[in-house]
Order: structure tokens, then sequence, then C-alpha cells
């Protein structure tokens, strides 16, 4: 039935799409947010389905970033869509040259030598005084084909923008879990060496999930630099890479609408917390996540599965 | 929750006459036809992570007390109105830790969502710098109470932003001042500051100040540990083998804590007297810890090196009342950059008579001159936005008989004597020799 999924999914995104106009513009603007991390997520779910996780997937997120900001800062580049391909691409080829060494380690030696390689770029970019060092600097405002919205039009144009992004890299992921590489993550998390005696290096397919999941996320670092018009170290920092597990985790990893709808929910928990608790929001979170982890191990993602099986059970 | 039920009805079309009867019932029970609508405030400052204890909770309880003052109409005058112009105020206090995604998505909800009139706060520099392109997209009155980077009126004009408290170059040109006025045959000087902006552009501005007041005088050690570093071992090391005769640092809170402890048992102040530029913020808690003879500040005129005058002891009493113990300066940024908006926007209301639009308000604020707690404010710099104050640097003495820290030997800098014109960046001034500096 997977095409039913597609179908809902091509459905809820387009409601949102047509919808959002009516939205408030806070909520827009926290949903621009949510979509963009949503996409580092999608990227976390393609390596956690091979048993990885990865603690410095900040490294392509503030690529991504830093790639577009640099763009607006050095060059007259300013189209969006030209922008958030060059960020993705920045933070591909940077996953491509650290595979090499990350595709051989697993578990937490994986986790640990990925949040070394996020922090060594903090590190230079905290050092680096001319672009702002800690404080950062602003990110131009994009165009779109040469049109320039201004104020609330622009905050919609991006939600869209992101929404789109959004949408071909559900599709194309969801694609890639049903293909063959995609399909042996999970022989790869239960017994590496019987998927090696099947004739598959399981080091170039993790090189390959580690690619495609650093475009993922530095898309969605471009597309977050364009949202809020800044970038900073911090995006590097491991606590980012830790809210992108900490967000997994909330979602699960059983499929690709998971990481949106968990992304969106973390954003509004948060800012409801932050709203309700200004002094101790952070124990809200914490209590989601730790509820999350008691009641449903496998994420948000698996209420939908428990209710198909439910319905499949009761079904004559 | 209700707020979000009725999001939820607009997005999906649900809206059922429950939720509407709830609506209506919510919209009744308030209180029928009141005086005038509050005017909402929101607040924003470090409530949790490294820098609330030293800056965000000093600068919130600031707030809280000058708001409640104010709306009981017993501050000194002229600030003895109710509230801002007659109507009463009411507060918001939101988080500014997190990524810089989410204090930009707050300060909309903020405006947006919770619509509140103007948003005071802001201590990180890279929070300032973020949100000031986003206040002057939605067009919200927005003032800054703490941050301390020049860049914010520097790199472009802005329209609905204000900082009333000085930018940080005035807390590195004073302590060169008062330490070649302290001591005129300076040669050697070294300096350890954090690995992060604020240490970085501290460190640059007060070499750039010491060039032009001491030109013989070099730098020898230059140290740049990482931020939160807390051990300090070798810096320490490496610092007793210099002969310099000052240590200047912009370290804060646990790095300068940890710094005095560890450098004092090792008898490193003896050789050369340490410069904080934010130590003020710490002395209530370090006493008798921090050496006699370090030279102490507070980004400006704040705390014990404010002036002697009736609205500092206001301040100073009603904070104690409360708290326990003295303001330090975050809380006096917090109270001048309030009384700032005050002054605004009653003179926005008295010129109209009603209850003032953004605009005007911001019209009104820009180029005000006022008295606060810690003496005179100009917003002189950044076409009006930008908030110029005299400065002071003291001596630190801890008074044994009374059991309290003092600071002796106070000097005092005029505004015009430690900031940058207005048609300067901070770096430029440094650079051509502080030219046109009015002592």
């Amino acid at each position: 039935m997977a095409s039913r999924g597609t179908l809902i999914g091509a459905a809820a995104f387009a409601i949102l799409a047509a919808g959002a106009p009516l939205l408030p513009q806070w909520l827009v603007s926290l949903s621009t947010i949510a979509f963009a991390n949503a996409l580092v997520v999608l990227g976390l779910v393609i390596l956690w389905r091979t048993g990885l996780v990865p603690f410095g997937q900040a490294l392509f997120y503030a690529i991504g970033a830093y790639a577009v900001a640099l763009l607006g800062r050095y060059t007259p580049v300013r189209d969006v869509f030209v922008v958030v391909i060059a960020g993705a691409v920045c933070a591909g080829i940077v996953a491509y040259l650290v595979g090499f060494l990350l595709a051989r380690y697993r578990e937490i030696f994986f986790a640990m030598l990925s949040l070394a390689m996020s922090m060594i770029l903090y590190g230079v970019l905290v050092k680096t005084e001319t672009l702002g060092s800690t404080d950062g600097f602003h990110v131009e405002a994009g165009s779109f084909f040469g049109w320039r919205p201004q104020g609330a039009m622009r905050n919609l144009a991006l939600f869209w923008l992101v929404l789109g992004c959004c949408a071909v890299a559900a599709v194309l992921v969801a694609r890639y879990f049903r293909s063959v590489a995609g399909a042996l993550a999970i022989p790869v998390r239960d017994n590496e060496i019987r998927v090696e005696f099947l004739g598959i290096s399981v080091d170039r397919l993790i090189h390959l999930k580690l690619v495609i999941s650093g475009i993922l996320a530095g898309m969605g670092g471009a597309l977050a630099a364009l949202a809020v018009q800044h970038v900073d170290p911090q995006m590097a920092y491991w606590t980012t890479s830790g809210g992108f597990v900490f967000v997994t985790i909330l979602a699960g990893a059983g499929s690709v609408a998971a990481a949106f709808v968990g992304s969106l929910a973390f954003e509004l928990v948060r800012s409801i917390a932050v709203d309700l608790l200004p002094g101790a929001w952070q124990l809200i979170l914490g209590s989601a996540l730790l509820l999350t982890i008691l009641f449903l191990p496998e994420g948000l993602g698996s209420l939908y599965a428990r209710l198909r099986r439910r319905k499949e059970e009761t079904a004559p | 929750m209700s707020r979000l039920s009725t999001i939820a009805c607009r997005t999906f079309g649900l809206a059922t006459a429950l939720t509407l009867g709830s609506v209506v019932a919510a919209s009744a029970q308030q209180p029928a036809a009141p005086a005038a609508p509050p005017i909402k405030l929101g607040i924003v400052s470090f409530l949790s992570g490294p820098a609330a204890s030293p800056f965000g909770v000093p600068g919130r309880n600031g707030a809280e007390i000058v708001i409640e003052a104010l709306n009981a109409g017993k501050a000194p005058a002229p600030y003895n109105t109710v509230g801002f112009a007659g109507t009463k105020i009411e507060t918001k206090f939101v988080d500014e830790a997190g990524s810089t995604a989410q204090v930009v998505t707050e300060f909309r909800n903020l405006v947006q969502r919770d619509q509140v009139d103007a948003v005071v706060g802001y201590i990180s520099s890279g929070s300032c710098l973020a949100v000031t392109p986003v206040a002057d997209e939605l067009k919200a009155l927005t003032v800054y109470f703490d941050c301390g980077t020049p860049r914010i009126f520097e790199e472009k004009p802005r329209k609905y932003v204000f900082r009333p408290s000085s930018h940080a170059t005035k807390d590195s040109t004073g302590a060169a001042r008062y330490l070649v006025a302290r001591k005129k045959d300076i040669t050697l000087f070294s300096g350890i500051n954090q690995n992060y902006a604020w240490g970085q552009d501290s460190w640059k501005d007060f070499v750039g100040a010491m060039n032009v007041l001491a030109p013989k005088a070099k730098v020898d050690k230059e140290l740049m540990p990482k931020l939160f570093q807390g051990e300090f071992g070798a810096e320490i090391s490496t610092l007793l083998t210099s002969k310099s005769q000052a240590l200047h640092s912009s370290f804060w809170d646990g790095d300068l804590e940890s710094f005095i402890i560890q450098s004092s048992a090792r008898g490193l102040q003896k050789r050369m007297p340490f410069i904080g530029t934010t130590a003020e913020s710490s002395i209530w808690r370090l006493r008798d810890k921090l050496p006699d003879g370090t030279i102490v500040g507070g980004r400006g005129p704040h705390g014990p090196l404010a002036p002697d005058n009736e609205l500092n002891t206001w301040f100073k009493t009603i904070y104690m009342d409360r708290y326990g113990t003295p303001p330090t300066y975050p809380s006096y940024q917090m109270a001048l950059s309030l009384l700032g908006l005050k002054v605004a926007w009653e003179k926005a209301h008295k010129a109209k008579g009603s209850k003032p639009t953004t605009d005007e308000v911001v019209a009104a604020f820009e180029n005000i001159e006022y008295e606060s707690p810690s003496g005179t404010v100009k917003m002189a710099l950044g076409n009006g936005h930008q908030g110029i104050q005299a400065t002071a640097y003291g001596t630190y003495r801890f008074n044994k008989q009374k059991g309290q820290p003092e600071l002796v030997d106070v000097v005092r800098f005029a505004a015009e004597c430690v900031n940058p014109p207005s048609d300067k960046s901070s770096e430029e001034w440094l650079k051509a020799g502080m030219p046109g500096a009015k002592c």
C-alpha cells in the first residue's frame, strides 16, 4: 500500500501549501524552520536504519547554511534555488570526503568521530573573526527567479520553497528506501557480515548513505539560513546535532512522513513550553522525550502503523 | 490551549459550534470595558544556561521591580506617572537560551502571536544581530538592553531598533584610559580573553585604545583560551614568566571567578594588576577572594560605579529589598532601557494625546536625552538609536571591617571621551587615534 502513503503525503503537502496564507504568520515562520530541520532529520533516519547515530550532523547543516551566507556576502548570487542547491552540493562534497573515514566506523566510534568532525568546523568558525566569530553574520534575502518579495510575502514564499524541497526529498528518499540499497539498511544493522557475504560492500553502502544524509542536512541548513537570515557557529555545535538526534528519537525511523511530523511536533512543543514555563521549558521537552521513549519506543511514526494494524485486525 | 484550537480550526476548517461557543465564552469572561488595555512588553533574557546567573536573571529582576514600581506609580520624579503615560504595563518573559533560529522564532511569536507593543531584551550579541533585521521587517519596536557589539548600528541604519546602553567600545577605551591615568610609564601589558566574539572584540578595542593613549606600551602575552575553559594553569604559568605591568581581561562569571581564584593562589596579581571590564558583576560573590588592587569595570557607570543620585538610591533600595543582593550592571542596563522606553512613549503620548503608534514612539525615541539610575543617557549614535553614557572604573578593595566590597579611586570619563562620534565607526575612530574625544 505504498501508493496510499504517497497519496496521503501529497495531500498533506498540498493542504499545507494551500492553507499557508490562512495561517497566522508566526506559525508559518515556525513551520518553515521545522520543515527545514525535518530534512536533516530525514537524513538521520537514513543512517538510523543501518544502526548508525551520527552526533555530528550539524557539520553538514552548518556547511549548507554558511555556503548560502558566504554566497550572499561575497558574490552577487541571490537566487534561492541556486543557493539552496549550492548549499546541498557543498555539504554533499564534504560528506563524500569525510565519508572515506567515517564509513569505516560503527556504533559509538561512528557517533564520536562524526561529532569530532563537526566540532572541528565549530572551532574554525569561532576563530574566524572576519566572519563575526560566535556572533555570526547576516544572510542576504534571496530572490525567486528575480522576484524579491518583502515581509509576510517573503515568509510565505520561503515556506513554499521549504515545502517544495521537502516534497521532492520525501519522494526521493521513499524511493530509496524501496530500492535494494535502501532495503539493505536493516540487514546491515542486524548482521553486517552476512551482507558482505552477499557480495555487497557495506562500507560503500554506508558511504552512499552518508552522502545522501549530508546533502539533505546541507539543504536543511541552507533553507534555515534563508529563513533565519543569520548564521553563526552554533549551527555546527554538538548541541545542534544533539537536537536533531532528539527529534529523530521523537519521530522514529519507521517512515519518511515521521520525520516531518516529528520535527513539526518538536518545534510546537518547544514553543508552547517556552510560552508556558519561561524558566523551565527544557523540563517539558525532556518529559516529552521520556514519555515518547517509554510509550512509543519506535517514535511518533509508529502510531500510524499501530492504527493500521489495529484496523486490519478488526477487519472481517 | 484555546489559541491552538482556534488555529487548528482555521487551518482545517473544522470550526464547530462548540469551539465557537467557547471563544465567545472566553471573551465574555474579560472584564467589561477596562480603562485601557495594558501595554504589553516582551522581556527576553537568559533564564537558563551559563549566562543566566550573571546576566540573565539580574536583567529579568531589574525589569520585574522597575515595572512593578512604574505600575504602582512609585518611581521618583520624573518617572512617577503610572506605567507608560498612565497605562499599566503587562510583561511576558521569554528565555533567550537556544539556537539563533529559536531566538528569532520566539521574537516572531512575541510580535505576531502575542502582539506585544515592544520587546525589551537580549544579552548575546549574536541574538541582537539576528533579531535586528526581523524587527525592522515586522516594524516591531525593539530595545536591546545588554548586548555589546557595535556592529548593530554601524553596519546599517536601523529604524525600529534602539539600544540605550552604550556599546562595548566604551568598556575597552575606558579601561585603557584608567590604566594609563594610573600608570603613566606603562611599557608592557598582556591580555587574557575568551576566544569568541566578545573576547576578541574587547581585546582588539583595548589594544587599539592603548596604541593611541600609550604608544610606547607593547603587547606581551596575548592569550585566547576557549570559552568556559575553567582551568587556566597553563595560561597562568605563561603570564608568570611575563614582565607585563597590567593584565586586561573581559572574562565573566565562571571563567572570571575560576581565573581569579587560580591566579591569586599563584600570586599573579602581585606582579600585574588585573583589569576586569565586567568584574563588577562578580564582586558580590567573590568578595575577599578578589585581590585588592584589581581594576574593576561594569560595562558603564553601574552598580558601585553609578553616580550618587536619587534615582540610583531608589533603584538600589527596591532591588536590595526584593532580592537581598545589590543590583549589578545588567539590572542597571535593564532599568535604563525601560526608562528610556517610558520617556519616548510618554513624549509620543503627550504629542498625540492618546496611545501612540509604534512609528510615533520610534520617532519620539530618536535623539532623546534622559536621566537613569546610572546617570544621563544620550541617544547620540546610529541616527539617534544608540545611547552613549559616561563610564567609570575603580580599584577594588575588600573592606574587612564592614565585610563589604568597595571601589576606591573611582575615575569618571565623560560619554564623549570614551565613545566614538556619530560619524565614525568604533574601529575607524580607534585607528584614527580617537579624534574629537572630549575628556
